[in-house]
């Protein structure tokens, strides 16, 4: 936590500083704001180093939520407390929210019209094939132990196939995991 | 015993908020069950389409649930469904950042990651499947589903890119009476 600590100390951005950055994530982060991200709070703002960004991002994988959202919560917070966090996830959501609005409008306005449910039926299957690939990605990019493959595959099966209500397949499989992952961190 | 539907919303986004691990693209599936199978409040075309305009957006995918809520009560809806689903989350968060600040918690960030990420990731494969059969495009659907999933597997090319070349593909299909 080193590094996250001296960054605070270095000089702490003011709420217009963070609500300007976030602003800017949340706006050019078309098609996923991870890198966008990186590039704004390590190279333009300077708000922390490589590896307390990469400590961030470690931390914000571990828990529920958007990672993006995550790091603005913990961010915002680190430099200015409360206020900080709610102007940092503000700043992130405005752009994006005001978009949507205007693009959930146009969608109302259009709706009625065959072709417009037509290329909407297309975007739908696109995207599915867009997460499906993306999860196929960082599936085999994660090197991951033989005991999470079958985690990864028991996820899969309980929620994609079988349709299972997701709070007790969780309920079941995140303590599995953790008891894999302690016992399994030291061996396999 | 109905209730409202923004209690109704911030119960059930609130509950999905704190499944969400590796973000939104984990609980499509939960989404999906809620609002078409449990809730009755679109049909799964419906869905399907609310989630690609999701897609298409800018911002963090976690707006699947404020395009939701905007389908179901309008733009109240989008707020308190965007509250909803950031919320939880974000408290969790906070009380995270404080706490590792305090001590060390590297090791226990460690062994949570290791056992999240083969979850999650399964997880987005679910995300995945579910939305190609709710989209309900028939074969040439699932075709134009494979051949996104393909080029995004391979290259890293923008994501709006297949998409806009996938919508095209269907539409061109369609209006030559294929799809």
């Amino acid at each position: 936590m080193s590094t996250l600590e001296s960054a605070t100390d270095a000089k702490r951005p003011t709420l217009s500083n963070l609500f300007t950055g976030f602003l800017k994530i949340g706006m050019m982060g078309f098609g996923g704001v991870g890198p966008i991200a990186r590039h704004i709070i390590v190279t333009e703002r300077n708000w922390l180093d490589d590896r307390g960004y990469a400590e961030l991002i470690g931390i914000c994988q571990a828990l529920p939520g958007a990672n993006t959202v995550n790091a603005a919560v913990m961010l915002g917070d680190r430099f200015r407390g409360m206020a900080g966090a709610l102007i940092c996830v503000f700043g992130l959501m405005a752009v994006p929210l005001l978009s949507l609005v205007a693009i959930a409008n146009f969608y109302d306005a259009v709706s009625d019209h065959p072709l417009a449910q037509v290329a909407l039926t297309g975007a739908a299957a696109s995207a599915a094939g867009l997460i499906l690939g993306t999860a196929a990605r960082l599936l085999t990019k994660a090197g991951l132990a033989r005991w999470a493959w079958v985690m990864a595959a028991v996820a899969f099966l309980a929620i994609g196939v079988l349709r299972l209500p997701m709070l007790p397949t969780l309920l079941v499989l995140v303590p599995l995991g953790l008891v894999a992952a302690t016992f399994g961190a030291r061996r396999i | 015993m109905e209730r409202g539907v923004f209690t109704q919303l911030v119960i059930t986004f609130g509950t999905i908020s704190l499944m969400a691990i590796g973000g939104a693209n984990a609980v499509v599936p939960e989404f999906h069950r809620q609002m078409v199978d449990v809730l009755s409040w679109m049909d799964a075309p419906t869905f399907a389409r609310l989630f690609a305009i999701a897609q298409t957006a800018p911002g963090p995918n976690v707006m699947l649930a404020s395009i939701l809520g905007w389908h179901v009560a309008g733009t109240p809806g989008l707020l308190v469904a965007t509250a909803a689903i950031l919320t939880p989350s974000s408290l969790l968060a906070l009380a995270a950042s404080r706490g590792l600040q305090r001590y060390s918690g590297n090791h226990a960030v460690r062994i949570a990651t290791l056992a999240l990420v083969p979850i999650a990731l399964g997880l987005m494969l679910a995300s995945g499947i579910v939305a190609a059969f709710a989209a309900d495009a028939g074969l040439i659907g699932f075709a134009i589903t494979a051949a996104t999933a393909v080029v995004t597997y391979r290259s890293k090319i923008n994501p709006l890119v297949p998409m806009a070349v996938g919508t095209v593909a269907f539409v061109a299909m369609w209006l030559a009476g294929l799809a």
